[in-house]
């Protein structure tokens, strides 16, 4: 046994261990992977509702008069098209392209911005935009000052309507607003990673476990679940989110990934123009592509893809997809082989299984 | 919670063998299929494979993850559960009766001497908690 750090908890690790869920280190925090079920906390959420806590993930806060040119010049979106209350999706990268994390921007006015960030990569965030900061604005690390719980589901809204006065239809999807759940104040994020209607709650730590037990009791009538990061995965694979450390890392930049939509090269110099920028005046390397298995097994994270019977990418994410009923996942492929419906194999344990390239997202939802 | 069967043998990956008139009925227990959670799919070998103890013979998967099948002892597999490949869920419902595996000719009988019994096993898998 490796001398492993102490893992990092949420301010609701005791509730999550009395209330009986699966506990696992998921990149150096215990998390909960599951309560009752992988499956049936996927289908709740699809169907219903359910209840995530997501506290591991991190904030950083930018705030002073040039708050939006050092977000600007950190992270590929353009925050010139953000109103106040509104949020996008934007990434951090390197000089040569490759991602430092992929992020939420919140603005909550021309000299503050909030960013939600992955768990495992905050204090790297933060240093990076620390370091890019030659502008009149501070950076926080503000992860200890915030819990965060996912509320996602087509119940979502009805789920929290009677614990907020705020009028949460109002809040139109990547908008949020600053107001009370509970009583206590609360950032309410009309955002998600699940491909589902849903919202993020940031709340003081110490309020988390109030909000999580008034939220499964608001709930209760619409069957609600609480759940894991299993369903979370699941989730955000059938709807072709991108998770860092599998779609994306330093080796992989927005074009790879079919991220460019995010990078606004028009806005002025930031972190990994010049490299993206000389990328894109060659062939694309590598497509970000999703694949369903044609035969059995199941195509597994680092699996290796064949095309032509010659190894020609691998697996980012792969699992069963409880919504569709298929075995499904992305992968990197040879642009010229990842069109939809070409047959492919994933070998599974030195197996060849078939499958095809298939368009995604796999789940999209009804407006 | 479920009973491990007194006349079950098991392992420390979590199998357990049934041997009756030279034949091995070969599981996953209870303990296994709570901590991979919802099973989806089970890949077995096919009837007339030479198995080794030890050795890997097939897998099963959950959502989540893959897990080898260790053979708890060695033989020639003689029948599989069709059943489990149309339902892998029967392995979280019944993993001790009618979610089984394999059933094996043994060749090296004694080999279930060092096999844990169902007192040993459960004391091992409480201590591995």
């Amino acid at each position: 046994m490796s001398q492993a750090a102490p893992l990092q908890a949420t301010p609701l690790n005791g509730v999550h261990r009395a209330m009986g869920a699966k506990m696992v280190d998921f990149g150096g925090w215990d998390m909960p992977v599951q309560y009752s079920g992988i499956l049936d906390e996927h289908h709740a959420v699809r169907r219903a509702v359910g209840l995530f806590d997501v506290s591991h993930m991190g904030e950083i806060e930018v705030r002073g008069p040039e708050a939006s040119k050092l977000v600007d010049f950190a992270a590929t979106n353009a925050v010139d098209k953000l109103k106040d209350g509104q949020a996008h999706y934007s990434a951090l990268l390197y000089d040569h392209g490759g991602f430092v994390d992929d992020i939420l921007v919140h603005k909550v006015s021309d000299t503050s911005f909030f960013l939600c960030v992955n768990a495992s990569n905050q204090e790297k965030d933060f240093e990076h935009i620390r370091a890019a900061n030659r502008f009149d604005c501070e950076v926080e690390f503000a992860s200890p000052r915030y819990a965060q719980l996912a509320v996602q589901g087509p119940k979502a809204l009805e789920t929290l309507r009677g614990l907020t006065t705020v009028d949460l239809a109002a809040i139109r999807y990547y908008w949020f607003e600053d107001g009370e759940v509970c009583g206590i104040p609360a950032r309410l994020a009309r955002t998600g990673y699940t491909g589902e209607d849903g919202f993020e709650l940031y709340v003081a730590p110490d309020h988390a476990e109030r909000v999580w037990r008034a939220v499964l009791e608001a709930g209760a009538p619409h069957g609600i679940r609480p759940c894991g990061l299993g369903a979370r995965n699941t989730l955000r694979l059938e709807a072709k989110m991108a998770l860092y450390g599998h779609e994306i890392d330093a080796t992989i930049n927005p074009i790879d990934a079919g991220l460019e939509w995010i990078v606004k090269y028009d806005k002025g110099d930031f972190i990994g123009r010049d490299a993206l920028l000389a990328a894109r005046g060659k062939p694309p390397r590598r497509k970000l592509a999703g694949f369903e298995m044609t035969g059995r097994g199941i195509g597994r994270d680092g699996y290796e893809v064949l095309v032509d019977g010659e190894v020609a990418g691998w697996v980012t994410s792969g699992s069963p997809s409880p919504t569709l009923g298929k075995n499904i996942g992305l992968c990197y492929l040879p642009p010229a082989a990842a069109e939809i419906g070409r047959p492919i194999q994933i070998l599974i344990r030195n197996q060849p299984a078939d499958a095809i390239v298939a368009a995604t997202p796999f789940y999209r939802r009804a407006k | 919670m479920s009973t491990y069967p007194d006349t079950y043998r098991y392992t420390k990956e979590h199998e357990w063998v049934a041997v009756d008139a030279g034949i091995g009925t070969i599981g996953i227990t209870h303990h296994a299929q709570s901590e991979l959670g919802d099973i989806v799919y089970v890949d077995l070998p096919k009837v007339g494979a030479k198995v080794d103890a030890g050795k890997s013979f097939g897998s099963v998967e959950s959502v989540k993850a893959v897990s080898d099948i260790y053979s708890p002892v060695s033989g020639e597999v003689t029948e599989i559960n069709e059943a489990l490949s149309a339902a892998p869920e029967k392995l979280n419902e019944d993993p001790h009766g009618s979610a089984w595996l394999v059933k094996i000719r043994l060749t090296a009988p004694e080999e279930i001497q060092s096999l844990m019994s169902s007192a040993d096993y459960q004391t091992y898998i409480k201590a591995e908690q």
